[in-house]
C-alpha cells in the first residue's frame, strides 16, 4: 500500500490504546484505558501506587494480554502476544525488577534477547555493546556476572540491552527509584540523548518532579481509568496531583499538640551492614517519645527499612549500637539489640511494625483476616491449642471499625484490595496496644479516605501516649502529619526538623544532600532547582513548541 | 492486502481465578477418576480383550470381597497412610520430604534390632515401648539430617532427602545380612518366641496397626489445624519472611517438624515390622514413602481426605492383583492404572486453579 | 593390575548407564523441570528398545543388525520421549506439581514396562534379544585387542563412546550455543527469558522431551549391552535412576563432570567385588552393602559443600521445580 513516491509515512503515533481493559481475578487493573504515545516523545505516565501504570505498559511489551481493547503500532493493529512480539515491533522495556539473569555475564544477558537471525557470536555482541557503552559514558563490565553487580550497573546493563536492540520505544518503570542523584542525571541525559535520535521514551513514574524535568507530555491514571494527557508545560505539580488523586489535595490532617511527651527509644551509633557489607545505616543518632509523631523522610531506600528493622530486632546491627527501650511502667530501660523479635515482645517491649511489603511479611496471603490476627498473638495462653475466638473478634472489630471490605474473615486476605490489606495490618498493629508504633509507607496505594483513616488513627496512638515513627515518601504528609521530622540520606541522618515549621524545601534539600558526595558541589546547586522545582521546565516547554 | 495484517487473538488464553468452590473441586476430581477410569478400561480391553466392566468388577470384590480380604486392604491402607500423615506437616512446612521410604526403613530397622536384641531381656509391655521408641528415634534422625542442612545452609531437601533413601536402604540392607547370619534369608524374627510382635486383636495382629493409624489421623488434623505448632507451620510454610517478622524461629521450625515427620515415618516402620511382618527387607516400606507423597499432595494436607486417597489407591492395588490371578496377568497393572489415575488427578487440579478463555471470533484488520 | 583392569572395565559400562540418565535430566533441569521420572523414563526407553529389537529378530525372516539397532533405538527414544512429553504436559501445560508428577510417572514407567514386559517373558523368568546385544556391545576391531590399553579404553559397546560425545556436544551446547543460552535463562529465571523472547513453554518442552530421550537411551543400554541383552523382571533400574539423579547433583549440572563422575559412581559401586583382589581387603558380605551407598553418601557430601562454598556455578537452575505463569500475580 506504501505510495513509493511518498518518502515518510509519517504516523504521529508510535502506540495507540484503545479501550484497554484487563483484569486479575476481582481485581481490574485498567479500565477501558484510551490513550496514545507519539513518535520521538517523552512521556510520563504518572499515577499513585496501583493506579494501573505498569500492568498497561506490561500489555504494549507483551507480558500480559488484554482482556479486551486493541493496541496499535505505528498505526497498524498489534497482536502482542509475548515481549518477543514487542521487540518486533521495536517496544523495549525496562522493568523495576530487572529481567536478568543472575549467573549469566553482562555480555550473555545481551546475546540472549537478540533476534534468531542474527549469527550469534558473543564477541561481536561485546564489541557491539562496548560501543553503545562510550557512546551513553556507561561504565559496565561486559565480563561481569549480574550477582556481582550493583543495583545501578544492573540498570545500567537493562538499558544497554534496550540500546543495543535499537528499540524505536522505550519503556522505562520507575526507573529513578534505585538511583542516586547522579545516576538519575545521567539517565535523563541518556533518555534525552534517545528522545534526539527519534526514539519514543515513556517513564512510569509517581514522582511530579521527574515528570516536570524530563517529559514533553504527561499522561495520568488513576486507579486503574485514564484520566487524561497535557504538555507539561501546561502542567503544574498541584494540577497533576489533582489529575492523580482526583481533587485537589487540602492536606486537612489534625495534628494535636504532644502532651506528656516521654522518652521510649534512645538510638545511638546505629550502623548497619547489608548482605555485599556496604554501610545502609551510618551512625544514627536519635530518639523517640512517647506522644509524638517522628516522621522519617527520604527517597526510598535510604536506609528506612533497615533502620525499622533494626528496632523491630530483625536486623544484625555493627557492634557498639544501641537501642534503649523505657518501658512504660517501669523505670528500668532495656537494651533492644541482641534480642530476638519474639524476646523483644515477651520482655514487654511492644513494638509494633508495619513492614513496606505487606503481603510479603506482614501478614500471611494465604490466610483469611482472622488467622492474620493472631500472627503476633497465637502464643498466648497456656494451651498448646490456638485460641481462635479472640482473634475473630478482633477481626470482626477491625472489619466493622476500619471499613475493611472483604467477602468473609476465612477469605485469603491476598485476594483483598491494597487499602483493606493495609487496614487490616494497621488495625492488628494498633489492637496490640503498642507503646511503640512503627509504620513504613502506610497509606502506600491507598485511596485518599484510607490514607486519612489511617492518619486519624495514627493521630489516636499518639494521643493515648505512644511513639509513632511514620516513615512516608509523601512531604506533604510528612509536613502535616508529624511533630518531628528526621531526614535519612545515604543511611545518615541528614537533619531532624520541626514539623510544624519546616518547610517542604528544606525537607528535601536535606534528603538529597549525600553527605559523603560533597565534592560535587556544583551538582548540590541542581538539587533545588532540578530535583524540587516546581515550576515547569522552560527548556523542556520550548522543546515541544519546537517540535510542532 | 498482505497476509500479515491478519491477526488473530491467542486460541486459548489461560487466567488464574479465585478459589474453586468445594461442590466444584469434588465435581472434577470425580471427573478426573472417571475419566481415568475410562482410559484404563480402554487400555484392558485392548491389551487382553476383557471386557473391561468385567474387570472392574473382579477389581470391586478384591477389597470388598470378605471380611478378610477387606481386612488386608485396611491393613496396607493404614501403612500408606500413616506414611502420609508424616509427611502431612513436612508438606504443609513447604519441605519436600522425599526421604519417607528411607526413615520408614530406618524405623523399622530399629524395631527389628530392639525385637532381636532386647526380646529375651524385656517384658513384652516394656518391650514394645522400647521398640516404638527406638522407631521414632531412628525415623526422626534420618528425617532431622536434611532438616538441619536446609535450615542452616539452605540445601534443596528435595533430592536431600531422596539421597537419604538409598543410604537406608543400604544400611538395612547390610544389617539384614548380619542378621540372617549364615540362613539363605531373614525369615520372621523371633519366630519361635514372638518376642516383639504385636497381639493379637479379633485374630489380627495388624489391627493394633488399624487402631493407631486411625487415631493418628485424628490427632494430625487437630494439631495442622488447631495447634500453635500447626498455625507455626502454616506460616513458615506461607513465607518464611512472615515467620521471621512474627519471632516464629524459622530454623526451629523446620528442625522440629521434621523430628516429627521423620518420626512418624519411624513409627510406620516400627507398625509394619511389629504389627505386620514381623521382619525386615529393604522391601519393608515397600514403596509407600514414595506413594504416600502423591497421597499427601493431593489430599492438601487434610489428613482425612488423605484417607479417602489412599483408599482409591489401595483399592486398584488390590485389584489389579485380583485380575492378575483371575486373568493370568500381572501385578504389573496396577502400577499403570495408577499411574494413569495419578496423572488424570494431578491435571484435574489445573481445572481448579484457572480458567481458560478462548477466542470468540476471528477479527480480520484491513 | 589385572583386577584393576577388570575393574575399570565394569565401572565403565555402569557409569555409562548412569551417564545417560544423568545427561537427560541435566538438559531438563536446565530448563527448571525437576523430573523424579527418570527412572520410570528409563524403564520405558529400555523395554521400547528390548521389546522392538527382540520382536523384530524373533519375526524377521532375515533380521539384519543394523534394523535391528536403528529400531530399538528409535523405539527407544520415542517412547522415553513420550514419557518426557506425559510429565511435560502435566507440569508446564497444566502447572501439575514436579516432584509428584514425577514420581507418579515413575511408578508409571516401571508398571508398564514391567506389565507389557511379561508378555514377552511368557512365564520364563527371563528371555534375550541376542542379535542386539551382539550389536550394541560390539568392540571396535582391532583397537579392542590392545592388552589391557585396549581393554581399558576400547572395549565397550559403541553406546559408552556416544556418551562421551553427548556430554562434550551437550557442554558445548550449554554454553557456546544461543538455544543453550535461552535454555539456561529459562531454567535460571523465566520471567527474564520470556521478557527476552524466549519461548519458555517451547523451551520447557522441548528440554524435558529431549531430555527424556537422552535419559531412555541409559535404559536402552542396561538391557541390551550391560545386561547382555537379557530382559527379566526386574527393579535394578529404578536403582539405577535414582542414582543418575545424584549423579547430576554430584556434577553440580555440568556435563563435562557427569563424564567423570559416572565412571567415579561405577568405581565405587564395583569397590566391594575388587576389595579383596585389589587392596587385599578381605570382608564380610554385608559391607557391600554399606559400600553401595557410597555415590549417594558422597553426593550429599558434595551437595553440602557446594551450598557452604555458595558458588553462584555451582547451585541448581534457580527456578528448578517451579512452574511458570507469565501473568502470575
Amino acid at each position: 500500500m506504501v505510495n513509493e513516491g511518498v518518502k515518510i509515512m509519517v504516523h504521529p503515533h508510535s502506540v495507540e490504546l484503545k479501550h484497554i481493559t484487563k483484569t486479575f481475578g476481582s481485581v481490574v487493573a485498567n479500565d477501558d484505558v484510551s490513550m496514545n504515545i507519539r513518535e520521538g516523545e517523552i512521556l510520563s505516565l504518572l499515577g499513585e501506587n496501583g493506579s494501573g501504570k505498569t500492568s498497561l505498559m506490561n500489555m504494549i511489551a507483551g507480558i500480559y494480554y488484554p482482556d479486551a481493547g486493541e493496541i496499535k503500532v505505528h498505526g497498524k493493529v498489534a497482536e502482542i502476544r509475548s515481549p518477543k512480539d514487542a521487540f518486533d515491533l521495536g517496544i523495549g522495556m525496562i522493568h523495576q525488577h530487572f529481567k536478568l539473569v543472575d549467573v549469566f555475564t553482562a555480555t550473555e544477558n545481551i546475546a540472549l534477547g537478540l533476534n534468531e537471525s542474527e549469527k550469534f557470536d558473543l564477541k561481536e555482541v561485546r564489541k557491539k555493546a562496548e560501543e553503545i557503552c562510550k557512546t551513553y559514558e556507561f561504565d559496565l563490565d561486559l565480563d561481569q556476572k549480574v550477582y556481582s553487580m550493583s543495583v545501578s550497573q544492573k540498570q545500567t546493563l537493562e538499558i544497554v540491552k534496550v540500546l543495543y536492540r535499537g528499540a524505536s520505544l522505550l519503556i522505562l518503570d520507575e526507573p529513578t527509584a534505585v538511583l542516586t542523584l547522579q545516576e538519575i542525571k545521567k539517565l535523563f541525559n541518556v533518555i534525552r540523548a534517545m528522545k534526539k535520535n527519534g526514539k519514543s521514551v515513556v517513564i512510569i513514574t509517581h514522582k511530579l518532579n521527574e515528570v516536570m524535568e524530563i517529559s514533553d507530555r504527561v499522561a495520568v491514571l488513576r486507579k486503574g481509568k485514564y484520566i487524561g494527557t497535557i504538555h507539561t508545560y501546561e502542567a503544574s505539580e498541584s494540577l497533576l496531583t489533582e489529575m492523580m488523586v482526583g481533587q485537589k489535595v487540602e492536606l486537612n490532617i489534625d495534628r494535636p499538640t504532644p502532651k506528656n511527651i516521654v522518652k521510649r527509644l534512645e538510638i545511638k551509633h546505629l550502623n548497619v551492614k547489608n548482605i555485599y557489607g556496604l554501610e545502609v545505616l551510618k551512625d544514627i543518632n536519635f530518639d523517640a517519645y512517647g506522644g509524638e509523631i517522628l516522621g522519617i523522610a527520604g527517597v526510598s531506600g535510604n536506609g528506612q527499612k533497615e533502620l525499622l528493622e533494626a528496632i523491630a530486632g530483625l536486623q544484625v546491627t555493627e557492634p557498639g549500637a544501641s537501642i534503649t527501650y523505657y518501658p512504660q511502667n517501669s523505670d528500668d530501660k532495656m537494651e533492644i539489640i541482641g534480642k530476638t523479635p519474639k524476646a523483644i515482645r515477651n520482655a514487654g517491649v511492644h513494638l509494633s511494625f508495619v513492614p513496606e511489603d505487606r503481603l510479603g511479611m506482614g501478614l500471611v496471603g494465604s490466610m483469611g483476616m482472622s488467622d492474620n490476627m493472631m500472627l503476633k498473638s497465637y502464643e498466648n495462653g497456656h494451651s498448646i491449642f490456638l485460641d481462635r475466638k479472640a482473634p475473630k473478634e478482633l477481626a470482626n472489630e477491625i472489619k466493622d471499625e476500619l471499613g475493611v471490605v472483604t467477602p468473609g474473615l476465612q477469605t485469603p486476605v491476598s485476594r483483598l484490595s491494597g487499602g483493606n490489606v493495609q487496614k487490616v495490618l494497621v488495625g492488628r498493629e494498633i489492637a496490640l496496644s503498642p507503646t511503640v508504633l512503627m509504620t513504613a509507607y502506610a497509606v502506600r496505594g491507598l485511596d485518599i479516605n484510607t490514607s486519612y483513616t489511617i492518619y486519624h488513627l495514627l493521630n489516636e496512638q499518639k494521643e493515648k501516649g505512644v511513639a509513632v515513627i511514620y516513615v512516608g515518601e509523601d512531604l506533604d504528609v510528612l509536613l502535616a502529619l508529624c511533630d518531628r521530622i528526621m531526614v535519612l540520606c545515604g543511611g545518615q541522618v541528614n537533619g531532624i526538623l520541626d514539623g510544624r515549621t519546616a518547610t517542604k524545601e528544606e525537607v528535601g534539600r536535606l534528603m538529597t544532600s549525600h553527605v559523603t558526595n560533597l565534592e560535587e558541589t556544583a551538582g548540590e546547586d541542581d538539587v533545588d532547582s532540578e530535583i524540587y522545582q516546581t515550576e515547569p521546565s522552560k527548556a523542556a516547554a520550548e522543546e515541544v513548541k519546537a517540535n510542532e | 492486502m498482505s497476509k500479515e495484517n491478519t491477526i488473530k487473538e491467542p486460541l486459548v488464553r489461560i487466567v488464574k481465578k479465585d478459589a474453586s468452590s468445594t461442590k466444584r473441586a469434588i465435581l472434577v476430581r470425580a471427573v478426573a477418576v472417571i475419566l481415568a477410569l475410562v482410559v484404563d478400561a480402554v487400555f484392558i480391553f485392548a491389551v487382553t480383550g476383557i471386557n473391561p466392566f468385567g474387570v472392574y468388577g473382579v477389581m470391586f470384590k478384591a477389597t470388598f470381597g470378605n471380611k478378610l480380604r477387606f481386612s488386608w486392604a485396611m491393613r496396607d491402607l493404614v501403612t500408606l497412610l500413616c506414611v502420609g500423615i508424616a509427611l502431612a506437616p513436612a508438606f504443609k512446612m513447604r519441605f519436600w520430604n522425599i526421604g519417607a521410604e528411607g526413615q520408614v526403613l530406618m524405623g523399622g530397622l530399629a524395631t527389628a534390632l530392639v525385637m532381636v536384641h532386647l526380646g529375651p531381656a524385656l517384658p513384652t509391655p516394656l518391650l514394645l515401648l522400647v521398640m516404638f521408641l527406638a522407631s521414632a528415634v531412628a525415623g526422626a534422625i534420618w528425617g532431622v539430617i536434611p532438616a538441619f542442612f536446609k535450615a542452616r545452609w539452605g540445601t534443596n531437601e528435595t533430592l536431600f532427602t531422596l539421597m537419604m533413601n538409598y543410604v537406608a536402604i543400604q544400611i538395612v540392607s547390610a544389617a539384614v545380612n548380619i542378621l540372617r547370619g549364615k540362613a539363605s534369608s531373614l525369615g520372621k524374627l523371633n519366630i519361635g518366641t514372638e518376642y516383639g510382635w504385636f497381639p493379637k486383636l479379633f485374630g489380627q495382629r495388624y489391627y493394633i496397626n488399624i487402631i493407631i493409624v486411625v487415631i493418628l489421623t485424628v490427632v494430625m488434623y487437630f494439631y495442622l489445624k488447631y495447634s500453635k505448632h500447626g498455625y507455626e507451620i502454616a506460616v513458615v510454610g506461607a513465607s518464611e519472611n512472615t515467620a521471621r517478622y512474627t519471632g516464629i524461629s524459622v530454623r526451629t521450625v523446620i528442625i522440629r517438624t521434621m523430628i516429627l515427620s521423620g518420626a512418624i515415618c519411624g513409627l510406620c516402620g516400627f507398625l509394619i515390622v511389629g504389627g505386620r511382618d514381623q521382619t525386615i527387607s529393604a522391601n519393608t516400606a515397600g514403596g509407600n514413602g514414595f506413594t504416600a507423597i502423591i497421597v499427601a499432595w493431593l489430599a492438601k494436607f487434610n489428613t482425612f481426605y488423605m484417607a479417602l486417597i489412599s483408599f482409591l489407591l489401595i483399592f486398584l492395588q488390590k485389584g489389579a492383583g485380583e485380575i492378575a490371578s483371575t486373568y493370568a496377568l500381572n501385578d504389573f497393572a496396577a502400577d499403570v492404572i495408577t499411574g494413569v489415575i495419578l496423572f488424570f488427578i494431578l491435571g484435574s487440579e489445573f481445572f481448579l486453579n484457572y480458567k481458560l478463555i478462548f477466542r470468540k471470533n476471528v477479527k480480520e484488520v484491513e | 593390575m589385572q583386577a584393576i583392569i577388570a575393574w575399570i572395565m565394569r565401572a565403565v559400562p555402569f557409569g555409562t548407564i548412569i551417564m545417560y540418565g544423568a545427561m537427560g535430566e541435566t538438559v531438563t533441569e536446565k530448563s527448571g523441570n525437576l523430573n523424579l521420572g527418570v527412572p520410570g523414563i528409563m524403564y520405558l526407553g529400555g523395554f521400547a528398545g528390548f521389546a522392538s529389537a527382540f520382536i523384530y529378530e524373533n519375526n524377521a525372516k532375515n533380521p539384519n543388525g543394523f534394523v535391528c539397532l536403528i529400531l530399538s533405538l528409535v523405539c527407544c527414544i520415542l517412547a522415553s520421549m513420550l514419557g518426557g512429553l506425559i510429565y511435560g504436559f502435566l507440569t508446564i501445560s497444566l502447572r501439575a506439581n514436579q516432584n509428584v508428577t514425577g514420581l507418579a510417572l515413575t511408578t508409571f514407567g516401571m508398571g508398564v514396562a514391567n506389565f507389557f514386559g511379561l508378555f514377552l517373558l511368557q512365564g520364563k523368568s527371563y528371555t534375550a534379544a541376542p542379535l542386539a546385544n551382539s550389536i550394541y556391545s560390539a568392540k571396535i576391531p582391532g583397537l579392542s585387542g590392545l592388552g589391557a590399553f585396549g581393554n581399558i579404553f576400547f572395549s565397550y559397546g559403541f553406546l559408552a563412546y556416544l556418551a562421551i560425545v553427548v556430554a562434550v556436544i551437550l557442554h558445548r551446547f550449554f554454553n557456546k550455543t544461543r538455544t543453550g543460552l535461552k535454555l539456561r535463562a529459562v531454567g535460571e529465571n523465566p520471567a527474564t527469558a520470556d521478557a527476552s523472547g524466549v519461548n519458555v513453554t517451547k523451551y520447557k518442552y522441548l528440554a524435558t522431551c529431549v531430555g527424556a530421550g537422552i535419559s531412555g537411551i541409559g535404559g536402552l543400554y542396561y538391557v541390551l549391552d550391560y545386561n547382555n541383552g537379557i530382559w527379566a523382571t526386574t527393579g535394578q533400574i529404578e536403582a539405577l535412576g535414582w542414582l543418575a539423579l545424584a549423579l547430576v547433583i554430584f556434577a553440580t549440572w555440568k556435563p563435562l563432570n557427569i563424564i567423570w563422575g559416572a565412571y567415579l559412581f561405577g568405581v565405587l559401586y564395583w569397590l566391594y567385588q575388587y576389595l579383596p583382589s585389589v587392596l587385599g581387603i578381605t570382608t564380610a558380605v554385608y559391607v557391600s552393602d554399606l559400600i553401595s551407598m557410597l555415590p549417594y553418601g558422597v553426593t550429599s557430601i558434595v551437595r553440602i559443600i557446594t551450598r557452604m562454598k555458595k558458588k553462584r556455578e555451582n547451585q541448581p537452575p534457580a527456578s528448578l521445580g517451579l512452574a511458570y505463569f507469565r501473568e502470575e500475580r
